[in-house]
């Protein structure tokens, strides 16, 4: 009973209720994205899973897959976009790759070079952030935080904890924890919890273990994103 | 009174009161906030406390959406909380001035909380008060026509803590300013009267399968009556008034014939959250003839079969909300609300109305919704549409106020003769905030197809340059376009007209616009969070004149980058006002374009401004001489 649309103009099956991100990634085909992650209800907010459909924009994450769909990904001018939003992204917050704990394994800087971005093109915004030390085992360095909200809705979703939200409106927007002091070490959060597992980039970090992983073996030296796509990051 | 200092025992108390009066509805978290803060001033950590327990949210939840609406505030603002409209209409009347008054008055610097915690004095997004301008908010209650001499006599007030409730009245009066009318504003219409004719109204010859299924699912037992108002609505070409114009009879058909689950009802939303800066006349309406308003919703729910109602009111609007639940509370009592409205068995329809906290983006339907069930204002991911799964997942419409007013006269006086006003495409009449550089500014009410320059000739104008025609995400109309007409057939709108006459700066126009649009953005998406910043930094560069061709073309690339990839309609527009200034009125922007190559957007002496200040020096020896100058 399967139907299929067409992806960059070759079929793709899909089962009734999949989106066009869900269908593409179980046959194999990567589409970018960052606030999306399989196990999740989509969000939609990052935008880089961007796709038209029958030529309009739409988020590939959210959209039902439809019989006969033409649906283009892979373009020029689609890819174009998509590195423009993660710029977006680098400039937004403050990212400094060659010391970052999470370099080469952070699906940001892995979706970058996907997307051949070769520089920030855009001013830098530099916003002031303080980072949060107080967990025992967790530090939390906002400075990273692309607000993709996975963090949110694996607390939420699969803790059942509540331990993170998204605050403010705009430019402003940002993560906040559940405690009245704002610090992580005054909630129960664990690191045995799937909220910290799954942040794209470096912000939910294991405190005493950064740089483990010798540079040539981490996730992101031994194979490119688009070929890592579905497998969950695990610390 | 209310002080930062109030005991933990004495907020709880104030929550657990609030909380009762919302039911103890977590969906009403919105609401409670805002009353916490009436009571409050501010919603301390001791508030967020309480609401945890008896509202069982975790407290993330509850900082989430407070941080979300600029009206809701987790630190202390003051007692006194000044905020000065600054759409470009009352920076036109001269707000700065105004507010850097107030400010000297009090000693108190602006954004910033007076040292003894009594005042604050910031700035807003448009009030709604172009026509009587500049306007404010002191603590969300409403004042227009602000004057230096009404700036010392509230700096006065406020210094000696006189309590809102004892300034003087006239200070909160709002006109009307009513230029024109025609069949809405002049309606002499009674109360209950459309809800009778609809009653009465016979279904028409053509029983469509959408009819059919409202007796099968049991509406209202009028017996044909809801279908036939329907079809009126439909008759009459009724186009939604919020600027998109979708066929109100469409919406209402979808929303009619979507499935219900067990416990669920139809849901009416009057959208009131009037945030497009130039924008008032729904102000108007409410104000004037809400009972057209209400009894237009009233019709809506008896043609689609809802049991429940909302008016979402923008905040700015909160010296309305007492007087719109009077009227409720009347037509309760005339059997125009309630249970068996008009004697008709089943017919149960109630209103509540719920006010905005000051996000603009809460106009878009489904964040309005969002916001309805106590949450951020974030638009969702469409499909679904609300007419089959809106607040809280129940089928309901969302119309603009002037919607629901025309759907009133509609259902009086029948579809044909309301699509026999305005043009083939258009039916009907348009109400137009009229304001800026004009004698008469007010609201104009003309059935469609009237041309840009008739208005500008009814209302006084002279010596226009351009027409901002449905706020900043509108179009910017320049004098050879004035024979165009407003309709949607050629320029829709959802009201908004101001007018520019050839001495203001459209630069400056445009900049206020995108300056709105960064400050609106809800940051959900990346495209509209980040991107309305970079263009709110290109313009601001171009300001300072540090401008070049090549940030003409990054506003180009963001404009593009903004339409395809935004999450919603904010984004999408976001652009417009540069894009077509710069199309219409290129000289404002070559002015300050000091040379065609590079320049540095960096610029030394306005980053010395933070310890000019720190320094209280102003003098020359406090500034760097640069080629270039910082001028602003």
């Amino acid at each position: 009973m399967s139907h299929t649309f067409t992806l960059d103009g070759k079929p793709v099956p899909f089962t009734e209720g999949q989106t066009i991100m869900q269908a593409a990634s179980a046959a194999g085909i990567f589409i970018p994205h960052l606030c999306y992650h399989p196990e999740f209800k989509p969000h939609g907010s990052c935008k880089l899973c961007t796709v038209k459909v029958n030529g309009r924009h739409t988020a590939s994450c959210t959209m039902r897959a439809a019989a006969g769909m033409v649906v283009e990904s892979e373009t020029e001018e689609i890819n174009a976009e998509r590195r423009a939003l993660t710029q977006m992204l680098f400039v937004e917050g403050n990212h400094f790759c060659p010391s970052c704990e999470k370099s080469g394994n952070c699906q940001l800087q892995a979706t970058a070079y996907h997307l051949g971005m070769m520089s920030p093109h855009y001013d830098h915004f530099f916003p002031n952030r303080a980072v949060d030390a107080s967990h025992p085992e967790v530090l939390l360095d906002f400075n990273r935080c692309i607000l993709c909200s996975l963090c949110v809705r694996a607390s939420r979703d699969v803790d059942g904890k509540n331990v993170f939200a998204l605050s403010g409106r705009g430019i402003r927007t940002h993560l906040i924890v559940n405690a009245r002091s704002g610090k992580l070490g005054d909630t129960d959060f664990t690191l045995a919890d799937k909220a910290a597992q799954v942040c794209p980039v470096g912000v939910i970090l294991k405190k005493r273990q950064g740089f483990a992983v010798p540079i040539g073996e981490r996730r992101f030296d031994k194979a490119p994103i688009s070929a890592t796509a579905e497998t969950t990051e695990e610390r | 009174m209310a002080l930062n200092d109030m005991h933990a025992e004495a907020v709880a108390g104030i929550v657990d009161r609030v909380v009762a009066r919302w039911r103890r509805d977590p969906t009403c978290m919105v609401q409670i906030l805002r009353e916490v803060q009436e009571a409050c001033d501010w919603i301390p950590p001791e508030a967020i406390d309480r609401l945890q327990v008896t509202l069982g949210v975790p407290r993330t939840k509850i900082e989430g959406v407070a941080g979300f609406y600029s009206f809701l505030y987790t630190e202390p603002r003051g007692q006194y909380r000044v905020l000065f409209s600054d759409n470009i209409t009352d920076r036109m009347q001269g707000n700065r001035a105004l507010m850097e008054r107030l400010c000297a008055n009090l000693w108190v610097e602006r954004g910033k909380v007076s040292e003894d915690g009594l005042v604050s004095v910031g700035k807003t997004a448009c009030t709604g008060l172009c026509d009587q301008g500049p306007g404010m908010l002191v603590n969300n209650m409403a004042m227009g026509g602000l004057t230096l001499e009404r700036i010392d006599a509230i700096a006065d007030l406020i210094r000696n803590k006189v309590p809102l409730a004892d300034w003087p009245a006239d200070f909160f009066s709002i006109q009307d300013n009513v230029c024109r009318a025609d069949i809405l504003l002049n309606a002499d219409f009674k109360p209950g009267e459309a809800l009778l004719a609809a009653r009465a109204r016979a279904p028409s010859d053509g029983l469509n399968a959408s009819n059919m299924r409202s007796w099968r699912e049991g509406l209202p037992s009028g017996i044909g009556g809801p279908a036939a108002t329907l079809d009126e609505i439909k008759r009459a070409g009724l186009r939604g008034r919020g600027g998109a114009g979708f066929t109100t009879g469409l919406k209402w058909e979808a929303c009619r014939n979507a499935p219900l689950k067990a416990g669920q009802q139809r849901i009416v939303v009057c959208n009131a959250d009037e945030g497009e800066p130039g924008t008032f006349k729904d102000r108007v309406l409410l104000s004037r003839c809400p009972d057209l308003v209400i009894e237009g919703m009233t019709v809506a729910a008896y043609a689609i079969g809802a049991t429940r109602g909302f008016i979402y009111l923008r905040g700015e609007y909160r010296y309305l909300l007492d007087r719109l639940n009077a009227v409720l509370a009347r037509r309760r009592s005339e059997n125009l609300l309630g249970r068996d409205i008009c004697g008709l068995p089943g017919a149960d329809f109630d209103i509540e109305i719920h006010l905005g906290a000051g996000a603009y983006v809460c106009g878009e339907e489904s964040a309005l919704i969002e916001s309805l069930e106590g949450k951020r204002g974030t638009p969702r991911n469409r499909p679904p549409f609300p007419v089959t799964n809106g607040y809280l997942d129940q089928p309901t419409i969302v119309n603009n106020v002037e919607t629901f007013a025309a759907a009133a006269l509609i259902a009086l006086n029948g579809g044909e003769w309301y699509a026999g006003i305005g043009t083939k495409h258009s039916a009907g009449t348009k109400l137009l905030s009229v304001s800026g550089d004009c004698a008469r500014p007010g609201i104009y009410e003309y059935p469609f197809g009237v041309s840009v320059r008739q208005v500008l000739d009814d209302c006084g104008a002279g010596d226009t340059q351009a027409v901002q025609v449905s706020g900043p995400s509108g179009i910017c109309v320049a004098e050879h376009e004035f024979d165009r007409l407003i309709g949607f057939e050629d320029i829709p709108t959802a009201g908004a007209f101001t007018i520019f006459n050839n001495t203001r700066d459209m630069f400056q126009v445009a900049r206020n616009y995108v300056h709105f649009f960064q400050h609106e953005s809800c940051g959900f998406c990346t495209p509209c969070r980040v991107g309305t910043s970079l263009l709110k930094n290109l313009m601001d560069k171009l300001h300072y004149g540090s401008g070049s061709p090549y940030d003409f073309a990054e506003i180009e690339k963001l404009n593009q980058l903004l339409q395809s990839m935004s999450h919603c309609g904010l984004g999408h527009t976001a652009c417009n006002p540069v894009l077509d200034t710069i199309a219409k009125f290129r000289p404002a922007y070559d002015k300050r374009m000091m040379q065609q190559d590079f320049t540095p957007a960096f610029n030394l002496d306005r980053e010395l401004s933070a310890a000019r200040q720190m320094t209280g020096r102003d003098d020359a020896g406090a500034h760097l001489a640069t080629e270039h100058g910082a001028q602003s």
